[in-house]
Order: structure tokens, then C-alpha cells, then sequence
């Protein structure tokens, strides 16, 4: 190569590398694994998207502390709530406290006037008073009428009561020493809301480490108790802090395996440090393609592109052992060629997926693969000199020749096993897939289940069914969810369902609550009504004059607002089902089914058609749990046709190249054995299979085709020491390929193992089953 | 009368029962002589008529139903006018029932007073002397044919609410239940056994 052909090459390769790492420098990494959430195609998906990102859920953080005695962990529970609330970062903090219970009973007290359902014009008649006033007094008779009897001279009409059983069927968690604990009583209970929203991870996790500050301040004097958190909130921050770690982490350990493993092979820097710069620049092309076209780089896809190291460094491995010998270069540029294409069908099926995470992958992969091969085609050789002395590999290398030889005595054995995996998988048959989407989350299972755990105790259940519209203002919304209840009361009645809340509930449209008002007799008139009322009753008026007293402030009162109910329990109820959005205000109304044991507890359909009358605008009845297994089977779908593509693309360019059926099915064959025994194993070690798994496929295919195509090709290499270089470079290249997607393979990040252990076992299955049935007995 | 009156008050009884305990005095009853004639009594069905005494309210309200109990812990209260209730004590929780509303299930270990109030009755009715003391200082006037047993609750939280629960019985029946409220207000429950 002439000198100025070498500076040219040598100068275009450093400014592309140089101009790669300005763009790096001010690239954006993240690490949320809502980045890797699927776009959602409905509008009802869109929904739970929303209601994470917007609503209550993604801010809640459940507190649990253990250890020593009840009663200290009450006190402690008391601090804890009161440190926090102090920080300003909470909009609330809940423990079942007095000052909060006792604010609570003072809303709806004061208020049930307008708050009450029953305010009705017909309720202030004459007959309306004698009916309720009479009923009051049976309910004294009853066994709550010690209770009842407090209330009864301001509040004869029972309205109160009636405003409890609104709120029915909520489960409260249990109170012990005046706050909340679970249920076996051994942990104090607290319910913190954050005041940043559910994406913004930085000040979530900032607000989970000034719980644990706190606790530790208050700790100090007592040593012995502990605090537990969960929670969406808490979940995210965990797995961002996986994610970051085992990005590190996997990079690292992979590079080092991957290097060691070099040494041993090449003996010296020198080749290594060459052997390296396709896989380094492979890297920083990646990353920078990633981030030009995604605008940021998420922690996964470079965790992920540890496996470009075991790709991209094979190539240099070829060509190492391309240069030590006399080999045909066109056929050997070829082969690789073919692979690199075959490779990239792969990674491109990632990049059409729609998981934007996944694209991230993909791009990375195929544009670091392309540079890879493009730095071994052209930069090596600049660099590299012509006649290269590889360490003797000779001995090593003729013994492998006679395990291969012995090998393809054994044709029928990747075929036997291959028919051996096809039983597993038909006797696995209903359980292949994994349906949960939970599979898909880097959180322990541990974890999950300790959140199940404080959920159950806070009484805060799964809510599977939701009535959802959007509203131009607070006021609309309110109006809207008060004429959604009056339909879904009517389903109530007709056992369609057990009951729902509303914001309403605690906070009426000032409509309504302007309703009731005037719904209310003047205090003349009341006292007129009253006297009438009385008439054969056995209670006096003069007993009552709180009761008129209070019904005419609440005559002349200023309507209900939001900021009323600041620093009681039911404000975060609120806050939970009316969702202010930038343009326009989300209201959700959970749905509570008659049974949850029956397969379809909820007629949708059928709340849903009643809904309709209301006009409301977008009105729709959700069924999350249906959504959601939906949209995994949509995805699993999509991804499965994506797969099936891909591995026709790779067919198709495999039978263009080799132009011969015979050839083609010869590289074929031994991989499709190699996938049908990375399914079984897979089946048999009790994992099933998730749309990681599908994609891991597919690269299997797509990478083990490299060595296939290599193995095949060796059929028309005529010198035998050639060919046995040529499958010494073969197992060097599958044992650096097989370690840094094994190295993923033990991540605890599903994305990450999933695919590392698919391809990593079906790289070793590939160079294994190739080595036996791709050669060409004839030419031994 | 406050406390101290009353337990020295109750000191001099004992005192005086103590000093004639020899005497054929023979019709005084002792503490744990009805205790145990009530522990005997295993199980026992009755119907009841509770007359509620409310200042807010001109008369009395009345309310009628039937009681069931077996030893040691199970109790049964069927309200059945005016408004049917049934209340069921099994050891630790109790079930509300009311018509038209779904079943309730309480744990009395969160409500400290409603416990004591019901380990009245239940202690009473088992003979439990125990689970009396544990709430209430325990009196004993008059003699097996007619006897009245005070409770007095110990603790200030529900001695804001109770002053005295007063039980009047026969041998080992209990024939009436007062409750003495702080703010003036009583109740009067009478018990009709059904079966002996």
C-alpha cells in the first residue's frame, strides 16, 4: 500500500473518530426504563401511560419500619412523618395520625350539608325531616347509637352517616397506637407523596434518599428499627441504578474476558491493541449514531453493545489470520461480507421493533458492526504490517482438526438433538410464552413481593377496571364525574357492579354544591318545617338548634374548592382520580366488580353502552389487566413476524450469495438445530420464553450464520493447513462472541439476560452443530 | 363519688365480709363463688328488651331482640326492632350485620374502649373474673338470690365515657345490664333467659 494511500485512510478514520467523540462528549445518557416502555398504539393504552406519567401512582412511595416494639414504632412513625413534611419535597404524608383523622372528620362534618347525597329539596320537606329524623332515632336504638347520639343534635338528619357508606369499601389500614401498621401488626405504616411528578427520576430518587435521611436522624437514638420502602417511585429509581451498574459492570468484565482471552491467543500488545481499534471504533460510531438519531443514549443499549465487542473483535481475528497465510483474499472478503449482511438482517429487526429501546439496540449494533468491518477492510491494512507472524498455533490447531474430523462422524447428532428440543417444546406447548410484563422488569422478585405486601396492608388493591374522560377544566370534570356516578349508581342497583370512586365524592361541582344550597330552606322556614316534623316525635326543636344553626351557615357558605380539603387524606384521593394535564384535566374512576374470582367480573360492554348517554367527551371503560396482556401480545406478535422476516432476509441473502440450494441448506441446517436446542434448554431450565428470547433468536441465526458460512466455505479451500487456520480463527472468534453475550446473559436485567443467554448458547450451539454437518465429507 | 371514696369505700366492705367470713351470715355472696356458678353455665339463650335513656330524646328509645352465648367467647346479639342488627362476637372480631348493607368485619384489638365495654358482658356471662379486672375494678353486692355486681372501668379513656356498669342476676342468670354513661345518659337492658 503506498504511503499516501495510507495517510489518506489513516486521516479519514481519525476524523470520523474525532468527530464521533465531540458528539459524545455532549451526549445525553439516561437510564429510565420507561425508555424502553412500547409506544402505545390505542388510546386506551396511551391512558395507563398517562396515568403513570401524570398521575399519583408514579409519586407514592410506601413506607414500612421494623423492629422493637409497637409502640416505639409508632413514635417513630409520628417523627418520621412530621420530618418529612417538614422538607417541603411531600404534597403529603400519611400515617394514620390523629391530627390527619381529626382534619378528615372536621371536612366532612362541617361540610355534609353540601357534601351529602341526600341534600335534596324533597329531603328539607316537612315529610322529608319527619322521615330522616325518625329514621336517626331508630338508629340510636341500634348498637352504634352510643356513637350515633354525638351527632344526633346537629346532625338529626344523619347525613354524615350517609357520607360514610360513600366511602364504603375502601379498605382502611389497620390503626394500632394511633397510626397505621400492617396487618400482622410488626410494621408501622406511612404513605409518602412526592411533589415531582413520576417521570422526573432525579427528584424522585432525591426524595428517597431524604426519607432515608431522616430515618436515620430519628434512628440515632434508638437503634434496632428499620425502614423499608416501595412503590412505583421507588422501582424506577432501583432500576435506573441497575441499569447504570451493570452497564459498567457487563462493559467491563466482557473487555477484560475478551482481552485476556487475546493475549493467551496473539502473545503480544501489539496485535491486541490492533485487534481492538475495529471494536473500539465499532463502539464510538455506535454510540454516536444512537445519539444523533435518538438524541440520547440509554445505559441499556451501552450495556448491550458490550456484545460489539465479541462481534467486531472476530473480524480483526479473521483478518490476523488472513494475513499470516497465503488465502484467497476475494473469497475470504466475501464470506465476511456475507456475514456482516446476515448479522445486520438480524440487528435490523430490532431496529423496525416497536420498542424504541430495542431500535436503540439495533442501531448501535448494525452501525458499530459496519464501522467494525469497515476499520479491518481498510485501517488494518494501513497499519498492520503485510507479513505477519502469528504465534504457532499449528499444534493447537491440528488438534482441533481432529476433533472436527471425529466430529462429522457424528452427523446425525445435532439432528437427533434437534428432534429431541422439537419434543421439549410440544410437551411445553402451553406455557412457552411468558405473558406478564413484569418479566420484562430488572426488579428482584423480592421486591415485587414486598410491594404486594405493603400494598395489601395500606388496603390499596389492584385496581383492574376504570371509567376514564377528559375535561376541558376542574368544574367540567367534577360535573362530568357527577353524571358518570348517577349511571353508574343505576349499575350499582342493578348488580352490574359493587361500587366506584369519584372524585366528587369528597369534592362536588360548585354546580352541585350551589344545588344543594339552594335546596336548603331559609332558617324561618327551617324552623317552620322543623316544628312539624317534630310533631309526634320524642325530640324537641330547642335540641336542636346546632342542627338549624349549621344548616344555615352552610346556606350562606362559599363553595367547596380544592384547596378546602388541604392536609386531609380524602385531598390525595382526590389528587389520585382528577389529573390536571398541560390543556386539559384527566378524570379516572375505579371500578370495584362484584366478584374478582370470576372470569369476567366486570360486563365492560355494558357500562361502557350506559356511559354513552352522558356525552362525556372520550369516555371509555378500561380493563387494565386486558389492556395490558394485549399490548404484550400485540408486541409479541409484531416482534414474532419481525423474527420470521428477518430470518428470511438471512435465508434469502444466504441463497443469492451461495447460489446453490445445496450450499445454502448445508449452512442453514445446523442452525436451526442450534435454535430448536437453545429453545429447549431454555424451556428446561424453567424460563419461559419472552419476546427478549424471540429477538435473541433471530441474532442467533443471524450471528451463528458467520460461522456456518465460514465452515461451508472451507469446502472449497483447497490447502488443508489454510482450512485449519481457518477453524482455529473460527473458535477463537465463537469463544469471544459466546463471552460477551454470556457475560449478559447473568445480568439481572431481564432485556440484557434474556438475549445474552439466547445468543450466547446458540453461538456455541451454531459453531458446534456447523462444525459437524457443514463440511463437505469430500474434502477432508 | 370519686376514685379514692370509692375504693376505700369498697376496702371497708371487704374489710367487714373478711371479718365475717366465719359467721353463718349465710345469704352474703361471695366474688368468687358467683363467678364460678356463672362459669358453670356453659351456654344460654335469651331475649332482651334495651331501653335507652338519652338526654337529646324525650323518651326512652326501645329496642327488642335476642341474645346467644356459649362459653367461652362467642356471642350473639339480634337486634329485631326497630331496625334489625345482628352483632357477633367470635373471640376477637366482630361481624356487623345490617339488611341491604354487606357483611362487616372488625377487629376489636384497634378499638380498646368497644372491647372493654363487650368484656363486660362477655366476662360476666363466662364468669371470667380475669377479663373483668382487666378493665374494670369488680364489686359484689347482695346474696345469691339477688345480686349486684359494679364494674367500674379502670381506665381513664373509657371511664370518660362509662362511670358504671351495673348487672343485677339471680343464681347464674343475669337479669339486667346498666350501663352508666358520664354525660347523664343510661341504658337498661333486661334479659328473659329462654332456655335454663
Amino acid at each position: 500500500m503506498t504511503l499516501k494511500r495510507r495517510v489518506l485512510i489513516l486521516s479519514v478514520w481519525l476524523a470520523v473518530i474525532l468527530a464521533c467523540v465531540s458528539v459524545i462528549s455532549k451526549t445525553r445518557f439516561i437510564s429510565d426504563l420507561t425508555a424502553f416502555m412500547p409506544k402505545a398504539p390505542s388510546a386506551r393504552q396511551q391512558l395507563l401511560v398517562d396515568q403513570f406519567r401524570d398521575g399519583i401512582i408514579g409519586r407514592i412511595i410506601m413506607i414500612g419500619i421494623e423492629g422493637g416494639n409497637s409502640a416505639a414504632r409508632a413514635k417513630l412513625s409520628l417523627a418520621l412523618a412530621d420530618s418529612l413534611r417538614k422538607t417541603g419535597l411531600f404534597a403529603g404524608v400519611q400515617n394514620g395520625d390523629s391530627a390527619t383523622e381529626e382534619k378528615d372528620r372536621a371536612y366532612f362534618f362541617d361540610n355534609r350539608y353540601l357534601l351529602s347525597p341526600g341534600v335534596t329539596a324533597e329531603h328539607f320537606t316537612v315529610k322529608g325531616l319527619h322521615v330522616a329524623i325518625n329514621n336517626s332515632i331508630d338508629a340510636l336504638a341500634g348498637n352504634a347509637g352510643m356513637i350515633i347520639k354525638q351527632l344526633f343534635a346537629r346532625d338529626p338528619t344523619g347525613e354524615t352517616l350517609k357520607l360514610l357508606d360513600e366511602f364504603i369499601g375502601n379498605d382502611k389500614p389497620v390503626s394500632k397506637d394511633g397510626t397505621w401498621v400492617s396487618r400482622d401488626g410488626k410494621r408501622a405504616l406511612l404513605l409518602a407523596y412526592t411533589q415531582a411528578d413520576g417521570t422526573n427520576t432525579e427528584a424522585q430518587a432525591k426524595a428517597i434518599n431524604v426519607i432515608k435521611q431522616s430515618f436515620a436522624q430519628l434512628d440515632n437514638r434508638q437503634p434496632g428499627y428499620h425502614l423499608l420502602m416501595s412503590g412505583t417511585s421507588v422501582f424506577t429509581v432501583k432500576s435506573r441504578n441497575t441499569i447504570e451498574g451493570q452497564a459498567v459492570w457487563l462493559a467491563s468484565v466482557s473487555l477484560v474476558l475478551v482481552v485476556s482471552l487475546l493475549l493467551v491467543i496473539y502473545r503480544s500488545i501489539r496485535l491486541l491493541f490492533f485487534g481492538l481499534l475495529p471494536v473500539l471504533s465499532g463502539a464510538v460510531v455506535g454510540i454516536t449514531a444512537v445519539s444523533l438519531g435518538f438524541g440520547h443514549v440509554h445505559s441499556l443499549t451501552l450495556g448491550f453493545g458490550t456484545t460489539l465487542i465479541g462481534e467486531a473483535v472476530d473480524y480483526s481475528i479473521y483478518f490476523y489470520l488472513q494475513r499470516s497465510g497465503q488465502a484467497n483474499s476475494t473469497n475470504f472478503w466475501r464470506t465476511i461480507w456475507l456475514g456482516v449482511a446476515t448479522s445486520i438482517a438480524g440487528f435490523a429487526a430490532l431496529l423496525f421493533s416497536g420498542f424504541p429501546g430495542l431500535a436503540q439496540l439495533g442501531t448501535y449494533s448494525i452501525s458499530g458492526l459496519i464501522s467494525a468491518v469497515f476499520v479491518t477492510r481498510f485501517v488494518l491494512p494501513a497499519v498492520v504490517p503485510t507479513k505477519l507472524s502469528l504465534p504457532n498455533l499449528d499444534r493447537l490447531a491440528l488438534v482441533l482438526e481432529s476433533i472436527i474430523a471425529r466430529a462429522t462422524r457424528v452427523r446425525w447428532l445435532p439432528i437427533a438433538l434437534a428432534l429431541v428440543a422439537i419434543g421439549v417444546i410440544t410437551i411445553h406447548q402451553g406455557e412457552i410464552w411468558n405473558r406478564n410484563l413484569a418479566s420484562l422488569s430488572p426488579i428482584s422478585k423480592a421486591d415485587q413481593d414486598l410491594n404486594q405486601e405493603l400494598r395489601n396492608d395500606i388496603g390499596a388493591p389492584d385496581v383492574r377496571f376504570m371509567v376514564a374522560f377528559s375535561a376541558k377544566n376542574e368544574e367540567q370534570a367534577l360535573e362530568g364525574a357527577e353524571k358518570a356516578g348517577k349511571v353508574l349508581r343505576q349499575l350499582i342497583h342493578d348488580h352490574v357492579l359493587a361500587g366506584f370512586n369519584s372524585p366528587a365524592t369528597a369534592l362536588p361541582s360548585i354546580a352541585l354544591q350551589r344545588e344543594r344550597q339552594q335546596a336548603i330552606p331559609d332558617e324561618k322556614e327551617l324552623r317552620d318545617r322543623l316544628k312539624s316534623a317534630l310533631v309526634d316525635l320524642p325530640v324537641s326543636i330547642d335540641k336542636l338548634q346546632g342542627f338549624i344553626a349549621d344548616v344555615e351557615a352552610t346556606r350562606q357558605k362559599q363553595p367547596l374548592t380544592r384547596s378546602d380539603l388541604d392536609g386531609t387524606s380524602a385531598a390525595l384521593l382526590v389528587d389520585s382520580l382528577l389529573i390536571k394535564r398541560k390543556n386539559d384535566y384527566l378524570v379516572m374512576m375505579p371500578l370495584r366488580a362484584n366478584s374478582s374470582t370470576a372470569d369476567v367480573p366486570l360486563d365492560v360492554n355494558r357500562v361502557q353502552a350506559a356511559l354513552k348517554a352522558t356525552n362525556l367527551p372520550h369516555i371509555v371503560v378500561i380493563d387494565i389487566l386486558e389492556e395490558s396482556t394485549s399490548l404484550f401480545e400485540n408486541y409479541r406478535r409484531e416482534v414474532q413476524l419481525l423474527s420470521e422476516v428477518g430470518g428470511l432476509v438471512i435465508l434469502g441473502l444466504l441463497l443469492l450469495s451461495l447460489k446453490s440450494i445445496q450450499r445454502t441448506l448445508r449452512v442453514s441446517i445446523p442452525l436451526i438445530c442450534a435454535m430448536a436446542c437453545v429453545i429447549a434448554v431454555t424451556l428446561l431450565h424453567g424460563t419461559q420464553l419472552t419476546i427478549l428470547h424471540l429477538v435473541g433468536l433471530l441474532l442467533v441465526f443471524a450471528i451463528g450464520s458467520n460461522y456456518a458460512l465460514f465452515f461451508e466455505s472451507g469446502n472449497q479451500v483447497q490447502r488443508s493447513d489454510e482450512r485449519r487456520r481457518m477453524q482455529m480463527s473460527l473458535v477463537i472468534a465463537n469463544f469471544t462472541t459466546v463471552i460477551s453475550f454470556g457475560v449478559l446473559g447473568v445480568s439481572s436485567i431481564p432485556v440484557l439476560s434474556a438475549i445474552g443467554s439466547t445468543v450466547s448458547l446458540g453461538a456455541l450451539f451454531s459453531l458446534i452443530f456447523s462444525a459437524i454437518l457443514s463440511r463437505d465429507l469430500k474434502s477432508t | 363519688m370519686n376514685k379514692l371514696k370509692f375504693t376505700i369505700v369498697n376496702a371497708f366492705a371487704f374489710f367487714i365480709l373478711a371479718a365475717s367470713a366465719g359467721t353463718v351470715w349465710s345469704a352474703e355472696l361471695q366474688l368468687p363463688h358467683l363467678m364460678s356458678m356463672l362459669s358453670q353455665k356453659k351456654w344460654g339463650q335469651a331475649s332482651f328488651v334495651e331501653k335507652k335513656y338519652l338526654s337529646i330524646i324525650d323518651k326512652p328509645i326501645v329496642s327488642k331482640g335476642t341474645l346467644a352465648f356459649v362459653a367461652p367467647n362467642f356471642l350473639e346479639k339480634k337486634t329485631l326492632s326497630p331496625k334489625p342488627e345482628t352483632l357477633i362476637l367470635v373471640g376477637d372480631t366482630l361481624t356487623i350485620q345490617q339488611p341491604g348493607k354487606s357483611e362487616h368485619k372488625v377487629s376489636l384489638e384497634e378499638y380498646p374502649e368497644a372491647t372493654a365495654f363487650i368484656e363486660s358482658i362477655r366476662g360476666t356471662l363466662a364468669g371470667d373474673l380475669k377479663a373483668l379486672e382487666k378493665y374494670y375494678d369488680v364489686s359484689l353486692k347482695g346474696t345469691t338470690e339477688n345480686w349486684v355486681l359494679i364494674l367500674s372501668p379502670k381506665d381513664k379513656q373509657i371511664g370518660k365515657i362509662f362511670s358504671e356498669i351495673r348487672m343485677v342476676g339471680v343464681n347464674n342468670q343475669v337479669k339486667t345490664i346498666e350501663f352508666k354513661q358520664r354525660d347523664g345518659d343510661h341504658s337498661v337492658m333486661s334479659i328473659t333467659d329462654k332456655k335454663q
